[in-house]
Order: C-alpha cells, then structure tokens, then sequence
C-alpha cells in the first residue's frame, strides 16, 4: 500500500486523485478522472481513491472493476429494457385467452400470428419474465448495485467526512463556480458568512478559509435506495420459495362447504351466497349515455358471502372433522378477506347459473296429458347411477354430459361443469330386462327408436352460481413494502435534495470564491447571489457552458 | 344546469385560456421592449394559472358529479395528463422562469387535452376492479409524474431546436423534424376527428376478435378495414386494404384507420407549414428561442426528471403494485402496461445514470428526454392499439 503524502500534511489512500483534506490533485492519478484533459476538476466522488479504479490486476479486481462500471450497470438496464421490450410483443403464456384456438403454447402462437409466431414460442419468449436469462439479468443488476454502491460509498464518506476547509488554490480555481475578488472587507466575510447560515448552510472556518455545506446527506440518497433495491430482489428470491408463498385457486358452489386448499386440512369456505350485480337504470341518470352505448351489461359487484371454519382438534380418520366458525366475510373484487395463520381470500373467478338438480318425470308416450307416473331428481354434481320409481319402474343414466354439445355429430361434454346438462337415459318397465333409450336434455327429448312406450320430461330445476376464490399466502410482502419504502426514502433523499458546498478562499486583500454542487447549479447561484448582496465580491462564473459547445459543435451560432 | 354541464364548460373555457396564453406566451419572445415583455409575460402566466384553475374545476366538479375520480377511462386520464403538464410547467416556470417554456409546453398540453376529447366523455360506472382507492391514488400519481416528465422533453425539445444547426441537412435536423412531425400528427388526428364528427360520418364491420364475432363503428372513411373484416354499411368508401392480423389491441382496425388519417391530415398540415415558410420547421422556431440559455434549459430538463422519476416509481410502480394486489391477488403480472410502465422506469433510471457523466450532459441528455417521452406514449397510445392487456380503460 503506497499512501500518498499531500502538501497539506494528510496522508491519502493509494489511487487517490484530489487530496481528501484540501482537495489538491494528486499527481499522477490525474487520468484517472480525466482531469488531465479538462481545465475542470470531476468532483463526482470527490476524488476519492476507489477499489475499482486503483486495484486492477487480479481476477477479482477485474471483476470488481466490471460491476463496479456506472457504464457495465447502464448496459444492464438498457439490455433488460430492450429484454423486458420483447416479451410484450406477443401475450406471455399465462394471458393467452380462454378462447383462443388452443391453449397449448406450442399451438397458440404458430397458429394466432404465423411464422414470428413460431419463433417467439421457439425462443421462449412466451414466458421470457420467468426464463432463466431473465433472472440472470436481474441478478446482475443485483451484484452491479452492490459492488457500485460499495466501490463508491466507503471512499466517498471517508473523503466529505476528512474535507477541511482550507482547500488548494487549484481545487478552488478548477471548480465550475469560480470568481476572484481582489479587495474584500473583514466586515464583507462576515456578512457574507452571516447570509449563509440565514439559508441554512452550515459554516466551518479555519484560518480565515470558509467552507459553507448543506445538505450532505443527499448524497447518501442513490446508496440508500440501492439497498432498498436488493432488499426487493431478495424479497423476489424469496418468493420462489413455498415456506413464504403459496397460491392455491378453489372454486366453491353455493350453499356448499369446501376445504381450503392449501391450509392443509386446517380451513373450510362455505359459500352462502354469490351475489353478481350489474349496472341498471337505478343507479344514477349520470351513467344513462354510457350504459347505454354499451352491448352487454356493466358488471357493479362480485361478491360471495362466505362463512370460514376451522378444524377442531385433531381428526379421527373417517370421521368428519369438527368445525367451528373463525368469519363471516363478504368477499369481494378489491375487498378480499384475511381469515387467520397468514391466508387471504379473493374474488377472481364466478360460474353463473350453473344447474344443482334437475327433476324428471316419466309418462306414456301416448299419454295427451303427460300423467306423471314416477318422479326423480338427479344432483347434477352427484348423479346417482340408478333411480327406482314408485310404480316399478326404474331409470338408470347410461351417458350424463355435464357441458353437452354435438361435436360432428357426436355428443360430448366440453367440461365437467353442469352448464348445458344432458343425458342418455335407460328405461325399464317393470318386470323387464331390456331398457328402452332415451336422451333429454335443455330443450332435447328425443326417442332414437321411436318405439318408446315411455317418455321422460324435466319438470324442475334448481341452479345456483360457483364463486371462484384465490387463496394466498405471501409473507414476502413486507419484505417488497419494506424494500419500496427504503428505495423511495433514498431516492427522495438523493433527488429532492442537493448537496451544496461554497468556499471563501482568501488571497491576499480578496477572496477567491467556489462553489459545487451535485445537481440543480441554478439555485446554487441564487443562495450565492443572495449571500454576496451587498458586497464588493464577484458572483461566481459558470466556467463550464454549453452554450460554449455550440460555436464548437457546428451548432447556430 | 347540472354539474356535469358546469364541469365541461370549465375543460372548455381551459383550453381556450391556454390557447389565448400560449400567444402571450408567443409575445414574450417577440418584443423587443422589456417592459412589454414583463407586461405580456405577466398576463400569459395569469391566463396559464386560471386556465389551470379552470381544469381543477372541471376535475373536481366531475368528481362530484360521477361520484369516483375522473381517471377511470381514456377520456379523463389524458385529461388529467394533460392538466398534470400545466401543472408541472406552472411549478418549474416559477423554479426557473423560462417563458420559452411555456410557449412549448402549453401548446403539447392543448394537444394533448385535444386526443383526450376524442374518446367518449361519457360518465361510466366503474366495474369491480376499478373500485378501489388505491386505483385512484395510482392513476392521479402517475397522471403527475407523466405531466413533469413530459417538461423535461419540452426542455429538451427547446434544447434541440436551439442547438441544432439548420444551416444544412443533417441526421440531427432530420431526427428533430420527425419528432416535430409527430406533433403535427397529434393536431392532424384532433382536425380529422373532429371534422368527421361534424359530418356524422359512420361505416360498420363486422370482425372476428379472437373467437367472438363483434361489429364495429368507424367514423373515418374506412382506409384499413379490421382483419378479415365484413362491411355492414353499404354505401361508403371500399377500404383500400385490412390491417393486419398481429395488431392485437381491442378494436385494431379502427384505431389503425385513425393513425393513418392522422398521419395524413398532419403530413398535409406539416406540408402547408413548410411550403409558406420555406424552411425546416427546426428553422422556423430556431429564431424564437435566441436568448434562450442552453445551460439552464439543460438543467430544466434534467430537474424535471429528478423531480418526475420519484414520483413515477411512487405512482406508476408502488401504488400500482398495492392495487393490483388487493384486486387481482398479485402485485406484479407482467401485463403489457405493467412492462411498458417497468421500461419507462428502466429508461430514466438509465438517464439519471448516465447524467453521471459529463459527456452526457447537453444534447445528448435532450435527446434522451425525447425518447423518454415516446415511450411513455407509447404506453399511452402504443399499447393500446397494438398489444392486448388488462388495463381495459386505457
């Protein structure tokens, strides 16, 4: 380790490029911030010795260096734009509508858009957030805020910490805000000094050299939200695991009580009711015009009216278990409900009007008013596999097709949900071992033999909706708030804050006068201008103009 | 008369005050004597705020009247992003008062609040997933830091016109007459729009949208018809084409149609300009903007930016995250909108790095702030129209 010796006495760390005392340019390390080219000094980290640039041989110090690169984290950024850019091209795997050709990725994408198509599926850009790429890219982002926040802090601290207020002449003459005064009271200093601390700066002295500051914590702010920025990406590592994140779907017919998925046995849902509610003439004349223009109906509420149980005790096997009433909860879109031990319930999903039961009854076919001479009543969701009417007769369901349809001339069910109930019923007469074949469904009876000395016809039936709830359990969640809510802090403090530092620099009868800021010059100049009113000393020149750059650049002149 | 009434007479009376102040605005820059100058700047600022006042009312007024923020559809979010502009031009012009900043930033406002009145101004009830605080903490948030991030493309924009040398053709004037370009696309889709309007204009198609058969009502002579698209409506014009099939949006066709009318009716418009003046419209402005000082118009520009990009992680990325989780149980769902608001904030997180250094600063930075806000209209209006998603109001 080879310390650097200033002339003002403080002995710096190796690779340091402005003396962190007086803030003098260290010769020989000048090109590490490029002062060497420039009339101005960088004052982005003060000068300050950082690992990344003053050790650079070893692989770890290449490493270092590689993250520690503002430049290495700018590419970062720009390649997860461009990233993040390519998987909006087509929807992600997950939003690929219910009703579109095929919900098979490898069917979806060829057959909706084509040959780019193809290849978006073949890249695997249908689920390009959860690829491992794309979590790579992000744990880059990751070291790369950790290694350039450390490169920069540690140096950065030590070196405002150490700061006198006696700097180098050159320090005060290569800043942008310069001015020379050559003749200034004692009495001008004072009120100068005065003025500052009126606006809040913070003034230390040495030997008549004036150093004022404020707001030195803002440059603390990009470290502060950087860490909130790890602490979002560990919450997001986190998450991938079950301890601390579950989600489970359950859907709940009304008037039924179901176990929570999930809770391991511990939590039922009973479905009171589901309530579906739509926008009507009654809600206000204000909505008239657009509830008018619109084709189907405005949906107003989702909600279902749930009782939650938990388990008693311990179970004994076969038996059913002991439940007692933890809520009653309205859950709704926006509302959903916490019911205990970390799980939420919400409104995501509904199946309106599905059927519950249906009742038949069964007459002679040549019978003008369809006496009935039997009943039954079929659960649409527990059909029994044979009923024995009071006459004898006894009906059996061969084929029951929750969701019918005729499927080139086939019948089938497209779900399991008795949506469109339809049946192949068999028929025996009492006494008889050859059934006659019947098929009823909504709107259907047909006799495929025409032969039929009975007939079945649907007297009744009750529906009832499906409510379709998720099931959550996320304890990563104060993780990503606590995370937000650092990130904002120091982004706030680094953006809405600046720090400001003035030096008054005697020099034989007058001051040289400077000034540095990390951001926002212009009110830099008016707290000058306001604290050298009245004085004989300069207001500080811009040394550094773009203006400049026009005449240079081939710009108007 | 009723509230509702009152509510889109202030939106109305706004717009022509920023309309009148935008030509104080205009007179700043011209006169020579500077107690004119003071006067004109003076009456242009008060027409600004009362115009601002005038938009409030609106806002608010409608509040009362529809009984949930004014930020549930297309119509009253532009609305309210455009008043978030004036507002975020009002705030930096006492920060740094630069006239020349209102002179650009009022008549990108107009257009804007012009596009938000072309979509149905109808009160509409809010559906399930719109009723929550949060939706409208999240909207107003971002309808804010989208306005003061916009004042940083202004100044860029002003940076630009200034800096660049128009003395002959180059990449920087031919980049800067595109995006000056688009804002006559803007003007051009507000003129046709409403022109059609008037006439009462309508064509039918029918089209399949994914497996549904829907009908829609254009209101331009129908340029590109939906793909695979019926006509219902007989006598009007034969479409010259049909738009594509990976156009996703709700209603592709149609907004196609739309863009290309626009870009035809602002090409002319551009045209027109161009052949009275003579000249690039870069050279047109370039002169209004002599005393202009490119330092302080940079840092305008990146000021906006610190001041704009805290409020959009807040805004677009934090309270966003809240609703989505009390209403879709996630708070993340890598939905196109969600991205395209995640990209914005990739981009100006890239910005402010890149400030770091001092070859970035100036122009560079200026065209940065220009592509900062395409995407974030591109999110606006991009996609909408060409990329399917939850975010069904806008």
């Amino acid at each position: 380790m080879d310390k650097i010796k200033c002339e003002c006495g403080h002995v710096n760390p190796e690779g340091t490029v402005l003396c962190e005392a007086c803030g003098k340019p260290i010769e020989g390390n000048q090109h590490i911030d490029g002062n060497d080219k420039k009339t101005l000094l960088n004052m982005r980290y003060e000068g300050s010795a950082r690992r990344s640039k003053t050790y650079t041989n070893s692989i770890v110090d290449k490493i270092w260096s590689f993250f520690s690169s503002v430049k290495v984290g700018v590419w970062l950024i720009v390649i997860a734009l461009i990233a993040s850019a390519l998987g909006t091209i087509y929807p992600q795997a997950e939003y690929i509508p219910p009703e579109a050709v095929s919900r098979d990725p490898a069917v979806f994408y060829e057959a909706t858009y084509g040959i780019t198509g193809k290849i978006y599926y073949q890249l695997g850009l249908h689920e390009l957030y959860g690829s491992w790429w794309y979590m790579i890219l992000l744990a880059l982002i990751g070291v790369s805020l950790v290694i350039c926040s450390l490169d920069r802090y540690i140096p950065l601290r030590r070196a405002l910490k150490i700061q006198k207020p006696k700097r180098h002449e050159t320090f005060i003459k290569r800043q942008r805000f310069f001015s020379e005064t050559e003749h200034v009271t004692t009495d001008e200093i004072h009120s100068v000094k005065e003025k500052l601390q009126q606006q809040r700066y913070k003034i230390t002295e040495e030997n008549g050299h004036i150093l004022a500051e404020k707001g030195r914590f803002s440059r603390w702010g990009p470290y502060v939200n950087h860490i909130g920025l790890i602490i979002i990406l560990i919450a997001a590592l986190l998450r991938q695991t079950p301890l601390l994140f579950l989600d489970e779907y359950v859907w709940v017919r009304e008037g039924e009580q179901t176990v929570i998925p999930g809770t391991d046995g511990e939590y039922y849902i009973e479905n009171k009711k589901f309530i579906f509610e739509t926008y009507s003439e009654e809600d206000g004349e204000i909505y008239k015009e657009a509830l008018e223009k619109q084709e189907a109906m405005v949906p107003k509420n989702y909600q279902t009216n749930a009782v939650i149980y938990k388990k008693k005790g311990e179970t004994v096997a076969g038996a059913d278990p002991e439940l007692e009433v933890v809520k009653e909860a309205e859950i709704r879109m926006n509302e959903p409900a916490k019911i205990g031990n970390g799980f939420t319930l919400y409104q995501a999903g509904y199946q309106l009007n599905e059927f519950h039961t249906m009742s038949f009854k069964v007459h002679r076919t040549d019978d003008q008013n369809e006496k009935a001479l039997g009943t039954f009543t079929v659960d649409m969701n527990n059909p029994k596999h044979e009923y024995e009417l009071d006459n004898g007769l006894t009906v059996k369901i061969d084929q029951y097709y929750p969701e019918y349809e005729l499927d080139d001339g086939e019948p089938r069910s497209i779900s399991k949900f008795p949506r469109n109930p339809a049946f192949v019923f068999l028929i025996y007469p009492p006494n008889e071992t050859k059934p006659e074949v019947s098929f009823v469904g909504i709107g259907k009876n047909i006799d495929p033999t025409n032969e039929n000395e009975y007939k079945l016809g649907i007297v009744d039936f009750d529906m009832r909706h499906v409510s379709g709830l998720t099931v959550r359990k996320d304890y990563t969640l104060p993780i990503f708030i606590l995370g937000a809510l650092i990130f904002m802090i120091g982004v706030i403090q680094g953006m809405y804050w600046q720090h400001r530092r003035i030096w008054i620099h005697p020099k034989g009868n007058g001051v040289l006068l400077a000034a540095h800021t990390n951001k926002n010059w212009h009110a830099l100049k008016q707290n000058i201008e306001k604290a050298i009113a009245n004085t004989s000393i300069k207001i500080v020149e811009d040394q550094q103009e773009l203006d400049k750059d026009v005449s240079k650049r081939g710009g108007e002149s | 008369m009723s509230l509702l009434q009152i509510s889109n007479g202030m939106l109305y009376a706004s717009f022509v005050l920023y309309l009148i102040a935008t030509a104080f605005f205009g007179a700043t820059i011209k006169r020579k004597k500077s107690t004119k100058k003071g006067f004109s700047e003076k009456i242009a600022v008060a027409l600004t705020i009362i115009g601002f006042l005038a938009q409030l009312t609106y806002f608010i007024t409608r509040w009362v009247a529809s009984g949930h923020a004014p930020v549930s559809n297309m119509f009253e979010f532009v609305t309210a992003f455009g008043m978030a502009m004036v507002l975020a031009f009002i705030i930096l012009y006492f920060m740094y008062r630069l006239t020349a900043l209102g002179l650009f930033a009022l008549p990108v406002a107009l257009t804007v609040t012009g596009y938000a009145s072309m979509f149905p101004s109808d009160v509409a009830p809010l559906v399930p997933s719109l009723q929550s605080h949060w939706l409208t903490i999240h909207v107003i948030t971002v309808a804010i830091s989208i306005g003061i991030l916009s004042i940083s493309f202004i100044a860029g924009l002003i940076y630009l016109v200034k800096f660049v040398d128009q003395s002959s053709r180059t990449k920087r004037t031919t980049w800067l007459e595109i995006v000056l370009f688009t804002l006559f696309v803007f003007i051009g889709f507000i003129i046709v729009s409403v022109s059609f309007n008037i006439t009462g204009y309508e064509a039918k198609f029918q089209y399949i949208d994914g497996t549904r058969e829907v009908t829609t009502v254009y209101e331009m002579p129908p340029i590109v018809k939906p793909h695979e698209g019926k006509a219902l409506t007989s006598d009007v014009m034969k479409p010259w084409f049909e738009a594509p099939s990976w156009m996703l949006g709700k209603d592709a066709g149609r907004k196609f149609n739309t863009l290309i009318w626009s870009f035809l009716a602002g090409g002319l418009i551009y045209l027109i300009v161009r052949l009275i003046g003579r000249k690039r419209v870069g050279a047109l402005l370039q002169p209004m903007l002599k005393k202009v000082n490119l330092d302080l118009v940079d840092e305008i520009s990146y000021r906006a930016v610190a001041i704009g990009f805290p409020l959009f992680t807040l805004g677009g990325l934090i309270f966003a995250a809240i609703w989505a989780q009390i209403a879709w149980d996630r708070f993340w769902g890598w939905d196109p909108k969600e991205v395209w608001a995640l990209i914005t904030w990739f981009f100006y997180a890239a910005y402010l790095h890149l400030r770091l250094s001092r070859g970035w600063h100036g122009e560079k930075s200026a065209w940065l702030s220009i592509i900062g806000f395409a995407i974030i209209m591109f999110n606006l209006v991009g996609v909408n129209l060409l990329l399917a998603g939850l975010h069904s109001y806008a």
